[in-house]
């Protein structure tokens, strides 16, 4: 197979799991590589969102890899055949690794469509329908560096009956096969590496069975489907993960689709998840909300024992504002529920409040502008507020995979999970308690 | 011995203007128009961020575009969040954390145009609040309290605004109420060494009447004054001739600044008519529809003709957006982002801020009538489609369009 470089080393395995490392060999030259654990760079077509090359190299630090999916490039297939340089130079993108995914992870979509042989996206014009030819004649078109092949994911949901997921799974398999069979063929596709796709809803069986099957193919990695923040608990979810990875080769990376809460991100990397998606922020912001939870690992002895200040925040801002989520209701259908992890702009208290968002944050919003700024921003619904949180959410959220990667390699993953969850410690409490 | 007395006035005025060149052609003229927070080089076009934010665009992508000076609107401001708590973040300035020049209106003009239910009397202007209901007078000393609030380095005087379409009687009474809200307007503001007054000069369209308060606001010892009452869908005849009545009696050494111009034609023959300082929401309003400004009039990026087209907006053009970004890129980004809004934005705020540099570099090379007429050529297919009033208002200051 006509494949590329890419390679995961790994320095270190924490408690037989959580793993750190890098993955290297990424591009068409292998010159790039992503530290993980790590997430991908979330964009709309090559943005991020809200933000132009200005406002985005605001930030430092940013992944080497930019996720684009199909559900924003599949309805502008003929203007980038007529391109002919492939997506990365059309979107003006530089010196970056293009990740192409089926899906957008920020929008669930409608369900129902899927049949043996087709997937479909959602463009802005409405359904395409996808058979593996028209995907694959699409990835030429892109010329992504990295692509997952064509899956049927259409498992999310409660209702999914065991026979529905094991077909999710069967033609995931197929679809894995006819991709393989067409890259192998084609001379635009040297050198671009294919993830197969992890299937099998919420059941066990299936999940070892997708796994199995996926890694008897010459796939340079897995990504995990089905296992979307609205689709079960991160109990259930760390117990599939964790089976699924037992059958994957220790040296292949995996990511994970679809998860990007913090405390089900630590939680994923503790079952052996590599890669994750960086949309979460992007939710945030459109609900008008900052990210504030601490990832502060760093040795301070007048902190042990005293709450990080956002944390009171938080706490005040709950019991003032009630339950975030209804008592034993994952919400499946509304991703955009706002978090502990966050605090919302638009609530009044922030009308006079002269701080940055977050103390000792770098990012440029937090280095010019007051939270009591961002909520006239967000009350006067203008669209700086989206470009400001959009810089701050992810400024924050790839400091905390940082501070991630740094508690592995410093075995202080205890202390991290402790900063993080505390504040969102009434949230998993009440997930417990429901099973 | 004059410009020494003028230097010494200088030092308790917030504003100086000392003019660079003048053009022995047309009556157009490049200034340095030094105000408490940076200088400003005209002619200016002045991009407007309403609601103390630029529509997408952060203050460091405004400054490295070269913008000196930007609009902040009393009347949204007022509203939301309120003048104290803009004082408290140590005025609009620190607000919105904008280093250099701020101008803010009086909210006259939004009075008129947005609320309903506006009632004119000599107190001020009364009319209900569109967030809570409640009745609110915006008089010449609200309006200056909370322009003092906002920091501006430039204020407007609250003016008796009516549409340019109105005749009669009312003209002249908004005409001469006008003059004495100006004086309660001068007399109201608690910061004359920081920040700036200017007047704005109403008439309507009457001549006389225009006239008339000319020869009154004049008498004023205001640091500048506006071109008010126009831009309101007149007739572009009565427009120009009512703006070079205008600078023909404004004082040489204050700057004209000719309000709710924006349109690249008008900025160009109003530039040769002696206007110095302009604004307009049109420029950014536009761009968040697709619409790219460029030499040869606009181009509409959201249009299917650019799905497959791999220029960019202006092949010529600097900008950020031009540099990186092609029409088709652009066309399916707005299709998926509000980034696409905001890369217009960015070009079209550049495309104004250009222009004006491109002519005042023409005006001090001596070079503003070849600078015109290439100007038009390149706007317009040909000669015959050059607009009459643009052809009579060049040539009354000397032009004759080829």
């Amino acid at each position: 197979m006509a494949g590329g470089r890419m390679q995961l080393e790994l320095s270190r395995v924490v408690q037989g799991r959580s793993r750190l490392g890098v993955l290297k060999g990424l591009g068409r030259t292998g010159q790039h590589s992503l530290e993980v654990p790590g997430c991908l760079l979330y964009t709309h077509f090559g943005t991020v969102p809200h933000l132009t090359q200005d406002t985005l190299h605001t930030l430092r630090n940013l992944p080497s890899v930019t996720q684009v999916t199909l559900s924003n490039i599949a309805e502008h297939q003929e203007v980038l055949e007529e391109f002919k340089d492939g997506f990365r130079k059309f979107a003006g993108l530089h010196d970056t690794v293009v990740y192409c995914s089926l899906h957008d992870p920020a929008t669930l979509c409608p369900t129902g469509y899927t049949t043996n042989k087709t997937v479909s996206v959602w463009g802005s014009g409405g359904r395409i329908e996808l058979t593996v030819a028209k995907f694959m004649a699409l990835q030429k078109t892109v010329q992504p560096d990295w692509y997952q092949s064509m899956a049927d994911g259409e498992t999310w949901q409660n209702s999914t009956s065991r026979k529905r997921v094991r077909k999710s799974v069967d033609r995931t398999l197929a679809h894995l096969d006819e991709c393989l069979l067409v890259h192998q063929k084609s001379q635009e596709l040297d050198g671009v590496e294919v993830f197969g796709v992890v299937e099998g809803g919420d059941i066990l069986e299936e999940r070892v069975r997708s796994a199995r099957e996926t890694a008897k193919r010459p796939v340079a990695g897995f990504c995990l489907d089905g296992l979307q923040t609205a689709s079960m608990d991160q109990r259930l979810r760390t117990q599939l993960i964790t089976a699924v990875n037992k059958e994957l080769p220790e040296d292949k990376p995996r990511l994970l689709q679809g998860v990007g809460r913090p405390d089900e991100v630590l939680a994923c990397v503790e079952a052996g998840v590599d890669l994750f998606e960086s949309f979460f922020p992007f939710q945030v912001t459109e609900r008008g909300c900052a990210l504030c939870f601490s990832f502060d690992i760093s040795p301070d002895p007048e902190r042990a024992g005293r709450a990080p200040p956002e944390v009171l925040e938080l706490s005040e801002e709950k019991d003032a504002a009630g339950d975030t989520k209804q008592n034993g209701d994952l919400n499946h259908d509304d991703q955009t529920q706002m978090t502990s992890f966050e605090i919302n702009l638009k609530d009044k208290r922030y009308q006079d409040d002269f701080r940055p968002l977050v103390e000792g944050c770098g990012c440029y919003c937090c280095k010019n502008h007051q939270r009591a700024y961002l909520h006239h921003l967000l009350v006067t619904n203008e669209l700086l507020a989206g470009v400001l949180l959009m810089i701050h959410n992810t400024s924050h959220y790839h400091g905390f995979f940082s501070a991630l990667r740094e508690a592995l390699a410093k075995d202080k993953l205890d202390l991290l999970k402790t900063r993080v969850l505390r504040a969102g410690a009434q949230q998993m409490e009440r997930e417990e308690q429901d099973g | 011995m004059a410009s020494l007395a003028r230097r010494a006035l200088s030092v308790a005025s917030p504003l100086t203007l000392r003019i660079v060149a003048e053009c022995p052609v047309t009556k157009a003229r490049v200034c340095d128009l030094i105000l408490p927070h940076c200088t400003v080089n005209t002619p200016v076009f002045m991009p407007v961020g309403t609601q103390g934010t630029l529509k997408g665009i952060t203050v460091d992508q405004l400054e490295d575009l070269g913008c000196q000076i930007c609009l902040g609107n009393t009347y949204h401001l007022g509203m939301r969040p309120g003048p104290d708590l803009i004082e408290k973040a140590n005025d609009l300035h620190g607000f919105m954390n904008w280093k250099r020049n701020l101008l803010t209106d009086s909210g006259g003009f939004q009075m008129v145009s947005l609320v309903e239910l506006s009632e004119v009397t000599e107190e001020g202007v009364k009319f209900k609040s569109p967030y809570d209901g409640k009745e609110i007078l915006l008089s010449p000393e609200k309006s200056i309290s909370i322009q003092n609030s906002l920091g501006s380095d430039i204020m407007m005087q609250l003016d008796d605004v009516v549409s340019s379409t109105v005749t009669g009687p009312r003209v002249e009474e908004a005409m001469h109420r006008s003059v004495r809200w100006l004086d309660r307007c001068i007399a109201a503001n608690k910061n004359p060494h920081k920040q700036n007054l200017f007047a704005i000069i109403q008439g309507g369209l009457n001549s006389k009447l225009r006239k008339a308060c000319l020869d009154e606001m004049t008498k004023r010892d205001v640091p500048g004054f506006a071109i008010g009452g126009l831009s309101g869908g007149e007739e572009k005849d009565d427009f120009w001739r009512m703006v070079t009545l205008s600078t023909d009696h404004l004082p040489r050494e204050k700057p004209r600044y000719l309000m709710g111009v924006g349109y690249a034609v008008d900025l160009v023959v109003c530039v040769a008519l002696g206007c110095d300082m302009f604004d307009c929401v049109f420029p950014t309003r536009t761009a968040r529809f697709g619409s790219a400004l460029v030499p040869w009039g606009s181009l509409q990026v959201k249009q299917k003709q650019y799905a497959k087209d791999f220029q960019p907006i202006d092949p010529d053009c600097q900008c950020p957006t031009c540099k990186r970004h092609s029409r088709a890129y652009l066309h399916a980004l707005f299709k998926s982002d509000t980034a696409a809004m905001h890369h217009v934005t960015i070009h079209n705020i550049s495309y104004q801020l250009t222009l004006m540099r491109s002519v005042r570099q023409s005006i001090m090379e001596g070079r503003f009538p070849e600078f015109i007429q290439s100007f038009m050529k390149r706007m317009f297919p040909s000669r015959d489609q050059y607009p009459s009033w643009t052809v009579d208002a060049l040539a009354s200051v000397n032009i004759t369009l080829q």
